[in-house]
């Protein structure tokens, strides 16, 4: 299959390259559609990897990347459900993300995600699987898991600790700040800075100048400096579901799901 | 260095820009959220757009129950 198109993203195989779109209103929350979607997409890699340079993932949403998880059915669907329940399903869906943003992470071809507006939470955890990030003027990282008494569970942390230094990785995580694009690129989180509404043009030239090389080449080399921290991630699902099981989760939830504030991804 | 007045100057021709409200219907006093219909992800736009007009970093928390220009321009001030 050489393209795709369901109901949160698209994807389409082009001499080369695949562009994977998030599409999913308002702002491709990550919830079990979008789930689906992407394992259908990771599954293609194995027949597309052998004729595939490169991958750009980028959304079509006006207001951004990715808001991240889809914290309203994540509070819907838990509150239907009892505490044993809930708790398993919350590590079955974790498990299914991780084995998706894991295949991403050690595809044998470039990766590059191209950021405008909010790349938030799990969105921010699906850009940092891939080898290089594009951002325009306009994109705002955050991780403003700690408000919902969580940490980001979509394999974040180790990600962010494997590309860059830990005070900066504190100061997100420890503030739920967000910070624009230029801070990012002066941190080393992107690699290049667009112009506003450039990003995808400029990942698709940066796609274009991956597929110069040497494939094979092209994945030892990625193998050997981008290494999956499996064993952290594994700790990090059960820190997340041991602090999913307290009651103060499911009470901000809730309070973010009925909220009306205009930040109300801080505390 | 600017002053507050220019700084406030500053971010309303900036707003008035962007959110597509007529130029100097907007005053240091009024609430942004009202005046320019904005919601959570647009509140993020004008946040980004404010740290690259003024080359700073503002936090969320910073301007966090912040809803007049005044009151905004004096947060980046504090920080120019």
């Amino acid at each position: 299959m050489k393209s795709f198109s369901g109901k949160a993203l698209h994807w389409e195989w082009r001499e080369g390259v695949i562009e994977l779109t998030l599409d999913r209103e308002p702002a491709n929350e990550i919830g079990l559609a979008m789930l689906e979607e992407l394992e259908h997409f990771v599954a293609a890699f194995e027949s597309l990897a052998p004729e595939t340079s490169a991958c750009i993932l980028h959304s079509e949403r006006k207001h951004g990347f990715s808001a991240g998880a889809d914290l309203r059915e994540l509070y819907h669907t838990a509150a239907q459900l009892q505490e044993k329940e809930r708790l398993a399903g919350v590590r079955s869906f974790l498990e299914r993300i991780h084995a998706v943003f894991n295949a991403i992470d050690a595809a044998p071809f470039t990766t590059i995600a191209a950021i405008h507006g909010v790349c938030f939470g799990g969105g921010f955890e699906l850009a940092l699987t891939c080898d290089i990030i594009v951002a325009d003027k306009m994109g705002r990282f955050a991780f403003p898991e700690l408000r919902l008494g969580l940490i980001p569970g979509f394999g974040g942390i180790p990600r962010l600790k494997r590309d860059l230094g830990n005070a900066f990785i504190r100061d997100l995580l420890l503030t739920g700040r967000s910070i624009n694009a230029t801070r990012a690129q002066s941190v080393g989180l992107v690699a290049q800075l667009a112009a506003e509404g450039e990003a995808l043009r400029i990942a698709r030239a940066t796609a274009a100048q991956a597929s110069k090389f040497d494939g094979a080449t092209r994945a030892v080399a990625k193998k050997f400096i981008k290494p999956v921290p499996h064993e952290e991630f594994r700790r990090e699902i059960d820190l997340f579901c041991g602090l999913f099981a307290r009651p103060t989760v499911m009470a901000a939830l809730k309070k973010f799901v009925e909220s009306t504030d205009a930040m109300p991804y801080l505390p | 260095m600017r002053t507050l007045e220019q700084t406030t100057q500053e971010v309303l021709d900036l707003a008035s820009k962007h959110f597509n409200v007529p130029p100097g219907s907007l005053a240091p006093e009024d609430d942004f959220f009202k005046k320019l219909g904005i919601d959570s992800l647009q509140t993020l736009e004008m946040l980004s757009r404010l740290e690259n007009h003024f080359g700073i970093e503002l936090p969320d928390y910073e301007v966090q129950g912040v809803s007049d220009f005044r009151t905004l321009a004096s947060r980046i001030q504090s920080r120019l």
